[in-house]
């Protein structure tokens, strides 16, 4: 009983002080605004790494959700002779919920371990010690370009994730399903509120992006320094950064919608 | 030792993780010198390299650097005297994502704004002392371990440091790279006027470039001379490990009970 | 060279993205045009507004042209009052137009559907803060329900 309740103690201690490691971490990359003319380079080349490379599977997995949201919401709705709402049921489905969400997903699978993969690499051959040995900061020249890629673009990517989603769920429901093209678009945009549907989902994707990013480079930059160190840190950005964003996505859907 | 010391490590205490590594530990390492720091494995060697370069802070004493203490300096005055030193791993730890002569740029891009034309050459004239300058568009991937060293010797020169700390620059080197190694090192240290401190348990190959050299084993140093000196020392500890006998006063066996003892067991069981 | 693609490539990355915002925002919300755009308000009482709410749309011949902006009681009568913005671009409805509650499809969300009435000389406009008069209150499942039976039971 009282092991217990010293294990739970010393679980709680760790969390916490991991989690004040990592909040130092960021603050010491982020405090300080760096020189643009040094870091703008660096920040494309992590943008074209961590958002133009994740692309692809945003573009392919947004068209398909959004395709089964159609043929899914069809069957339902055709019993209540409601077809007609397909476009708002797909088009809030994605705004609200599985854009911001199944981004982030997926961006913690294909970039976050990428991330924490390369930067855990960086650490096990030196790489970070030597930068700072030449009197480089590594939080600075590593880890803080890669924070603002990954905090730039995956709202940029959930943003597409639903638009293609919309799209295909206009090909599965209008095309396919024969759902009145006028009736599909301008029953969406009646019940699609920009400020509320819209500006929420943005909401939510910068805050997932904050944490997925925020999980990955602490995870390469707390990492052991060895190969097993690495493959066991990239297991924990995946899974702690989709446990994160489904908690919080809990938690910002109740204070968005919630009444 | 007659020169003023660059370096002066004074009874410096370290412990990791509840294991004394360094105990009253005190050295000098005077200016120009190529100076061998030598031991058995496992004594924490490199962890030396880090206290100098201030990535360690030791429990207790001081390490001085070019009249610095280093474990008193504030963030940024340390990053201003890591500007005066660098240090060569052992993996060599060439950035992965850039070709050889990005690298070697690295340090002059960081700290110094000058036109590409004078970075390029002065990036040259850095691969060419180390005889790299055809391999400056090829990426760390495509060196050999050598060559990889070199390279990251070039990188750790391109901003004329007063102080190289070498790692083990000699593991896993066929004879003819380390020949090259040895004689870059010295040639360096006296083209430059560097100082020179190698971490090495590669005996013979150190003492032959070696202006003094220090063995440290049971947390401090235990002999300490130019090589001469070193081998006519008679301490038992020191002449084991310039001879190289496997018994001495660093036993062979691990602490264990006696064979005889732990047959005997083995055998009472059956 | 390899910096100059990659440029490209983010550029084009962030271009895509802000074609997917203005997708979402013009053609999914369609909101861009009605918020922006200049409005002016009209009011009409209903008897029962049954499930109207704020932001629901204003709709001519399925042409949203406003959308409910505020909905009270008044506070004399105890009737709903509701408030709609109405772009600027359809300013001459005549005060004959009739104003209903309708609903979209069976279990759809609920509009006001605006009928304009005949212009002839002597009919003024709505303008500003004009009551429209002719309203026809949202039907409400139940009371519909309660009409059927009674009439049923009239006929036996």
């Amino acid at each position: 009983m009282l092991d217990a309740l010293a294990r739970l103690g010393k679980n709680g201690i760790s969390f916490i002080s991991t989690v004040g490691r990592a909040g130092l971490m960021l603050f010491n990359a982020l405090w300080s605004m760096p020189n643009v003319n040094k870091n703008a380079p660096l920040l494309v080349k992590q943008l074209y790494v961590v958002g133009v490379l994740s692309g692809a599977i945003i573009l392919v997995s947004g068209l398909f959700i959004g395709m089964v949201l159609a043929l899914q919401g069809y069957t339902i709705l055709v019993g209540y002779g409601a077809e007609n709402s397909l476009g708002p049921m797909v088009a809030l489905s994605l705004l609200r919920e599985l854009g911001p969400v199944v981004t982030a997903l997926l961006f913690a699978g294909r970039a976050g371990s990428a991330l924490t993969a390369e930067i855990g690499l960086m650490k096990a051959t030196e790489q970070l010690t030597s930068m700072e040995m030449m009197a480089v900061d590594p939080l600075r020249r590593v880890i803080a370009p890669r924070f603002w890629a990954g905090f730039i673009s995956m709202p940029i990517l959930a943003f597409i994730f639903s638009a293609v989603g919309i799209f295909g769920g206009y090909l599965v429901g209008v095309e396919w399903l024969g759902v009145d093209s006028g009736n599909f678009w301008s029953v969406m945009q009646a019940s699609v509120d920009f400020n509320k549907d819209i500006m929420n989902g943005f909401v939510k994707s910068v805050v997932f992006a904050i944490v997925v990013t925020w999980i990955a480079i602490f995870r390469g930059y707390d990492c052991v320094p060895t190969s097993e160190g690495i493959s066991q840190a990239t297991t924990q950005t995946v899974v702690h950064s989709s446990l994160a964003v489904l908690g919080l996505d809990f938690i910002l859907t109740a204070l968005m919608f919630g009444e | 030792m007659s020169s003023e010391a660059f370096i002066k490590i004074e009874n410096v205490t370290f412990s990791r993780s509840g294991r004394t590594i360094y105990e009253n530990l005190s050295l000098d390492i005077p200016k120009g010198k190529v100076v061998a720091i030598m031991g058995p494995s496992g004594i924490g060697k490199t962890t030396l390299l880090r206290l100098i370069a201030g990535q360690l802070m030791p429990d207790a004493g001081d390490v001085v650097f070019n009249g610095l203490s280093i474990p008193k300096l504030k963030r940024s005055q340390l990053y201003e005297a890591r500007k005066k030193m660098s240090m060569l791993f052992q993996s060599g730890a060439l950035f992965t994502e850039m070709s050889v002569f990005d690298n070697v740029a690295f340090p002059i891009r960081e700290h110094c704004k000058l036109p590409d034309d004078i970075i390029e050459s002065m990036v040259l004239m850095k691969l060419n002392s180390v005889g790299l300058r055809g391999a400056a568009h090829l990426m760390p991937s495509e060196l050999s371990g050598g060559m990889a060293r070199r390279a990251a010797l070039a990188r750790s020169i391109a901003l004329d440091p007063e102080l190289i700390m070498y790692d083990e620059p000699f593991v896993g080197q066929d004879p003819i790279s380390m020949g090259v190694l040895l004689r870059l090192i010295r040639n360096l240290n006296d083209a430059l006027g560097l100082t020179s401190v190698i971490v090495s348990h590669d005996l013979a190959e150190v003492m032959s470039i070696a202006d003094y050299a220090y063995i440290i084993a049971n947390k401090t140093v235990i002999g300490a001379g130019t090589p001469a000196q070193l081998a006519k020392d008679d301490s038992p500890l020191v002449h084991q490990f310039m001879s190289g006998e496997a018994d001495g006063p660093v036993p062979f066996h691990f602490p264990a009970e006696t064979i005889s003892d732990c047959m005997t067991k083995v055998f009472k069981s059956c | 060279m390899n910096n100059r693609k990659i440029e490209i490539l983010v550029g084009a990355f962030i271009a895509v993205g802000i074609a997917a915002i203005l997708f979402l925002a013009l053609k999914v919300a369609n909101s861009g045009s009605m918020t922006s755009g200049e409005t002016y308000q009209l009011l009409a009482k209903f008897d029962n507004i049954g499930g109207l709410k704020v932001r629901s749309p204003v709709k001519v011949g399925g042409v949203v042209v406003g959308r409910v902006s505020a909905i009270q009681l008044h506070p004399q009568e105890y009737i709903p009052v509701v408030t709609m913005d109405i772009s600027v671009d359809y300013p001459n409805f005549p005060d004959t137009s009739t104003l209903s509650i309708l609903t979209a499809g069976l279990l759809g969300e609920q509009f006001l559907g605006l009928e304009p009435g005949f212009m002839m000389e002597g009919i003024e406009t709505l303008g500003d803060g004009d009551y429209i008069q002719d309203t026809k209150s949202a039907l409400v499942l139940e009371e519909l329900i309660g009409q059927f039976l009674f009439s049923q039971s009239d006929e036996d």
